[in-house]
Order: C-alpha cells, then sequence, then structure tokens
C-alpha cells in the first residue's frame, strides 16, 4: 500500500497516486509537489487516483479544489478515479464537482 | 435512562502528527459496539475534522507548543450511542453561527475550504459548538449506530 505520493507523466496526462492518509498534516506536501509538478508539466487533464487513500477528509477537497483551479489556469481537466463510497460521499457534499473541470470515474 | 458502558479521555498536543493518532484510537475505542464500515468511516472523518481545527485553528502563532492541547472525551452508550467531545482552550470563535456556514474560513485559502463542520454534521446524528473568544471552543459530536 502506497504510503507517499506517487506522479506518473504519460504524454499529456499527469496521474498522481495519492497516498493512503489524506488528512490535513498529509494533504501540504503533496499540494506543494502536484503544483510544482502542474507548471513544469503543464498537461491537459490531471487524474488523482485515490485508490490507495484508506482516509481522507476535507483537507483533501481542498486539494481538489485548490488543483481544480490551478488547472484551469492550464486549460487542464481533473479527474478523480478510485473513490470508496464514503469518499465521493464527502466529494459530493462539498460541492467540489460543481467546480467545471471537475469530474469523477470508475476507472 | 440510557447507561454508559465505557468511558475514555485523551490529552494530546496540538499537533498535525496527533490527527491519524486520534482517529486510530477512537476506531479501536468503538470497535466494540461492531458499527458498519460506513458508520466507522463517518465518526474518523467527523473526528479528524473537529482535531484538525484545533490543530489549524485553536492555536495561531504557537507552532503546537507544549501547552496547546486537544481534549478529547469519548463515550459508548448501551443505547449504541457514541459520543465525542473534542475541546481546545485556544482563541475560541467569535460567531459561532457563521463559521458553521458551508464555504465559511479563515484559513489558507490554498489549503482550507471551509467544509469541516458541514462534513462533522452531514456525518453524525448530532453536533453541538460551544466557543467563547479567548477560551476556547467545544465540539459535542453524536452518532447513533444501527442496531
Ligand atoms: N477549534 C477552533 N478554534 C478556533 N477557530 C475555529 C475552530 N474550529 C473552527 N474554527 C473557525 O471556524 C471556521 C470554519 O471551520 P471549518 O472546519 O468548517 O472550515 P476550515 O477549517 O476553515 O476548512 P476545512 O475544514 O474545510 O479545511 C474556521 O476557518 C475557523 O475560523
Ligand atoms: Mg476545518
Amino acid at each position: 500500500m502506497q504510503t507517499t505520493l506517487k506522479i506518473v507523466a504519460n504524454e499529456d496526462k499527469l496521474r498522481a497516486y495519492l497516498p493512503r492518509e489524506l488528512d490535513h498534516h498529509a494533504a501540504r506536501p503533496i499540494r506543494e509537489v502536484l503544483d510544482r509538478r502542474l507548471f513544469e508539466e503543464k498537461p491537459t487533464v490531471l487524474i488523482l487516483d485515490f485508490s490507495g487513500v484508506e482516509f481522507m477528509d476535507s483537507s483533501a477537497i481542498a486539494l481538489i479544489i485548490g488543483r481544480a483551479s490551478a488547472c484551469e489556469s492550464l486549460g487542464a481537466a481533473v479527474i478523480l478515479t478510485g473513490l470508496s463510497e464514503h469518499q465521493k460521499k464527502l466529494v459530493r457534499l462539498s460541492g467540489a464537482l460543481r467546480t467545471k473541470n471537475v469530474s469523477i470515474t470508475e476507472v | 435512562m440510557k447507561r454508559i458502558i465505557n468511558e475514555m479521555k485523551l490529552r494530546l498536543i496540538a499537533r498535525g502528527e496527533n490527527e491519524s493518532v486520534c482517529r486510530a484510537i477512537i476506531s479501536a475505542f468503538v470497535a466494540e459496539l461492531n458499527p458498519t464500515v460506513e458508520e466507522l468511516c463517518d465518526i474518523r472523518c467527523a473526528v479528524s475534522e473537529a482535531v484538525t481545527n484545533c490543530v489549524v485553528h485553536a492555536y495561531p502563532d504557537r507552532g503546537g507548543e507544549r501547552r496547546d492541547y486537544i481534549y478529547i472525551s469519548v463515550r459508548l452508550y448501551d443505547t449504541r450511542e457514541v459520543s465525542v467531545e473534542i475541546s481546545d482552550r485556544g482563541v475560541g470563535i467569535e460567531n459561532v453561527e457563521l463559521a458553521r456556514q458551508p464555504s465559511y474560513t479563515t484559513g489558507e485559502a490554498s489549503e482550507r475550504c471551509g467544509m469541516g463542520f458541514l462534513v462533522m454534521e452531514s456525518f453524525t446524528d448530532a453536533m453541538t459548538v460551544k466557543s467563547k473568544p479567548g477560551r476556547g471552543t467545544t465540539v459535542l459530536l453524536k452518532k447513533i449506530l444501527k442496531p
């Protein structure tokens, strides 16, 4: 199980495998690394992969919304994948999906 | 009359590392009531929000010094009620009504989204917030587990 962030670039896609615990304490360094890679590589799609995330709270929501606005300025889309049912509940509750360029996929 | 079947009090230094510590301890403590996976996720998430608020907001400019504590008390009742009280003796909240509004945050925009109270309220059966500026904040969360 993933305890640290892993980012894989594939053509114009950037895929971030998020770590097991995504709370306030864990989110800070992730945000910094992600933003740096976003602006270096200017992908058209950022895939946030939650399949290894066992815990997340509203700190993860701020991470999603923040990256979505960074991506918007790059013209990139944000795709959330691998969310558990509970995590989907949290994402829906927060209104993060109302952000134009954010969507959920099952794959 | 509901009866207490177990009770625990914790005092932890208000630092980020203790967010996962609190979740782990509370998960272990409520295990005897056999919560569903969903109920346990709800409790862990709600507690994490309250604890994170103590870490992030209660003690500004002090960077987790030794006297900055989070006080947690957990009770299990024979009615399958779990009650978790999370307090700090930090700066308090001027206007609780306003602070509870979704998207309201005094935190750093890149880091917070003002959803903590909404999550606590949505993932539990009852939430009460008491706060006094300069004295601190207490959040009481109640979750009633399915029979
Ligand atoms: N323990 C506390 N001490 C002082 N102020 C608090 C405390 N808890 C919450 N607040 C105030 O209430 C506001 C709203 O809290 P809430 O948890 O809903 O959002 P947030 O912490 O700002 O963002 P998020 O939880 O989404 O990351 C905070 O921005 C802060 O001003
Ligand atoms: Mg909060």
